[in-house]
């Protein structure tokens, strides 16, 4: 299968009063149709700018995006963005917000259908019932669900999620995720993911990818993870390679994201050295228990 | 029990004491050091016809204080429209455009605290040419310029404050500018709009009085003035309380439609 977004040395640099600061550089990255990738990393470490200069939010410092073959240029509706919050119009309801979205794609289809496109995607996600509440009347985790619902309902070449569930508790947001698996697999839309939150990473992804720490950030690492689809949270954490896949991209954000893939190894400090005097006496016990 | 039926009609008991202090004020300083002041009752028995057939006309300048009110109503009403007309749009442009804030900001800085009385002879000198008509456009061109700067100021703050977020929405969804204007901008700077019309409507009734004073065009403020000049100073006080009651059932109202338009 050929690339269908490539990503090519791509690089944003901030200007700041002491001369420029690279927040990314280089960055490297294909993804093929209908897959979906996940671009992990600590916070602040420039997962969130790739994902703002391919939603067209953030000017492309250098190196450039190809989406199905053409250059990317701003932002536009070819691509469906879910944000972190979920950035709803709070004087329109769930179905407004996302009538607004359809109504600008699909300026050609009469109205009944666009009501049906809105309809449909409001309730797959499960807001039958409440599509037509304002936001103040919905729960952080459906307003969520409106800011998916908005972003399939585009049917886009594209689906870009900047942390969608990080403000959601672990319930809502397995809930969410299921939610989110579910309409994927379905509509098969080629997306990439940010989130520093392992589990959802592998739940969902069929790439991770690891992210260095800023600034200049690249790719570290890309893992992929092939577990059965269509996906089941308790079907993934039962596989036998679940723990496996977690314990690599924990080990890598905690000891290999810290530096360059270049660098040299360094060998932590003994022990002993970083220990205050004084307390030496404290730790002896458990030092001879190792 | 009884502390229970107190606290419930403590709402209306209070402000009449409230009330009843600055009666007895003024009853005690129309003995004392203001022997020109009428005194509460003879002000009452002196305005009684002007609020009894409140909308009567003896003459231009003998009207019954209701119908007066109505003019100066009409009066603040089309200079307030030419505020908002004027002061919205270019308001947007300040919360919009750094370069027009830029620009503009000194001046109004400048301008807002001019008094109204400032502004009126220079309204009657702009308008010399429209004779019989000069004083209503001076008057209308003084509410205005005045009253505008709170909707100027609270518009382009409205603006600036739109949350990211939202912006955000309309440039992914590549709204056009049109559609961003009516489905983003405006509904998300409603509130700070609508702060800014309700000050803007006190500013305006403020100024009617000073407009009417000057150019003696009959309204609440014409009639004050004239009543001043004939010594019929118990009218003065009439009007001075029609014209406080007015201003406070006018913020009133503007506070509820304030409330309706809340839109977060």
């Amino acid at each position: 299968m050929s690339h269908y977004v490539e990503l090519s040395d791509l690089t944003k640099i901030y200007p700041t009063p002491k001369g420029g600061a690279v927040i990314v550089k280089n960055f490297n990255l294909r993804i093929k149709k209908g897959e979906f990738t996940t671009l992990i990393g600590h916070s602040g470490c420039g997962k969130s700018t790739v994902l703002s200069m391919l939603a067209g939010l953030s000017e492309i410092s250098g190196g450039g995006i190809i989406l199905a073959g053409r250059e990317l240029d701003g932002a536009g509706p070819d691509r469906g963005v879910v944000f972190q919050s979920p950035s709803l119009l709070p004087w329109m309801t769930a179905f407004e917000n996302v009538m607004l979205g359809v109504n600008q794609v699909f300026y050609t289809t009469d109205k009944i259908e666009r009501r049906e496109i809105a309809e449909y995607y409001l309730t797959v996600v499960g807001l039958g019932d409440a599509m037509h509440k304002r936001p103040a009347e919905l729960s952080q985790g459906m307003r969520q669900r409106v800011g998916i619902a908005r972003a399939f309902a585009l049917k886009p070449k594209m689906l870009l999620l900047d942390e969608p569930f990080g403000m959601l508790d672990t319930l809502t947001r397995y809930e969410l995720q299921q939610v989110l698996v579910d309409l994927w697999s379905k509509n098969n839309i080629t997306a990439l993911m940010v989130t520093h939150d392992v589990d959802e990473a592998l739940f969902l992804s069929d790439r991770v990818v690891c992210m260095t720490d800023g600034p200049a950030a690249e790719v570290g690492e890309i893992m992929e993870v092939n577990f059965p689809r269509p996906r089941e949270r308790k079907a993934v954490f039962e596989h036998p390679d679940y723990y496996k896949l977690r314990e690599q991209l924990i080990e890598f954000l905690e000891v290999r994201a810290h530096r360059k893939a270049v660098a040299p190894k360094i060998e932590p400090p003994p022990v002993e050295k970083i220990l205050p005097p004084g307390k030496d006496n404290f730790r002896k016990p458990e030092l001879n228990h190792v | 029990m009884k502390e229970n039926v107190f606290k419930k009609i403590d709402w209306l008991v209070l402000p009449l004491i409230g009330v009843a202090a600055v009666l007895i004020l003024w009853q005690i300083s129309c003995a004392t050091w203001a022997k020109d002041l009428p005194t509460p009752h003879k002000t009452w028995e002196t305005s009684k016809p002007y609020i009894v057939e409140p909308f009567a006309k003896r003459g231009e300048m003998d009207q019954g204080i209701l119908r007066f009110t109505w003019y100066s109503l009409i009066l603040v009403a089309k200079g307030y429209a030419l505020a908002l007309i004027i002061g919205t749009p270019v308001g947007f442009f300040l919360g919009l455009s750094k370069t027009f804030t830029k620009i503009f900001d000194p001046l109004i800085q400048v301008l807002r605290p001019v008094s109204p009385l400032a502004w009126l002879p220079l309204g009657l000198v702009l308008f010399m040419g429209a004779g019989k008509n000069a004083s209503e456009l001076g008057a209308l061109f003084t509410i205005a310029v005045c009253s505008m700067w709170p909707t100027v100021l609270n518009t382009a703050v409205g603006v600036r404050a739109i949350p990211q977020d939202y912006l955000n929405v309309a440039k992914v969804l590549k709204l056009s500018r049109t559609k961003t204007l009516f489905k983003v901008l405006i509904p998300a700077s409603l509130p700070y709009m609508f702060t800014g019309f309700r000050l803007s409507l006190g500013i305006a009734w403020l100024v009617i009085v000073a407009a009417e004073m000057l150019t003696g065009r009959p309204g609440v403020g014409g009639f004050l003035w004239q009543e001043y000049n004939s010594l019929i100073y118990e009218h003065i006080i009439l009007c001075i309380v029609t014209i406080g009651v007015v201003g406070f059932i006018l913020d009133r109202l503007m506070s509820v439609v304030e409330r309706r338009f809340k839109t977060i």
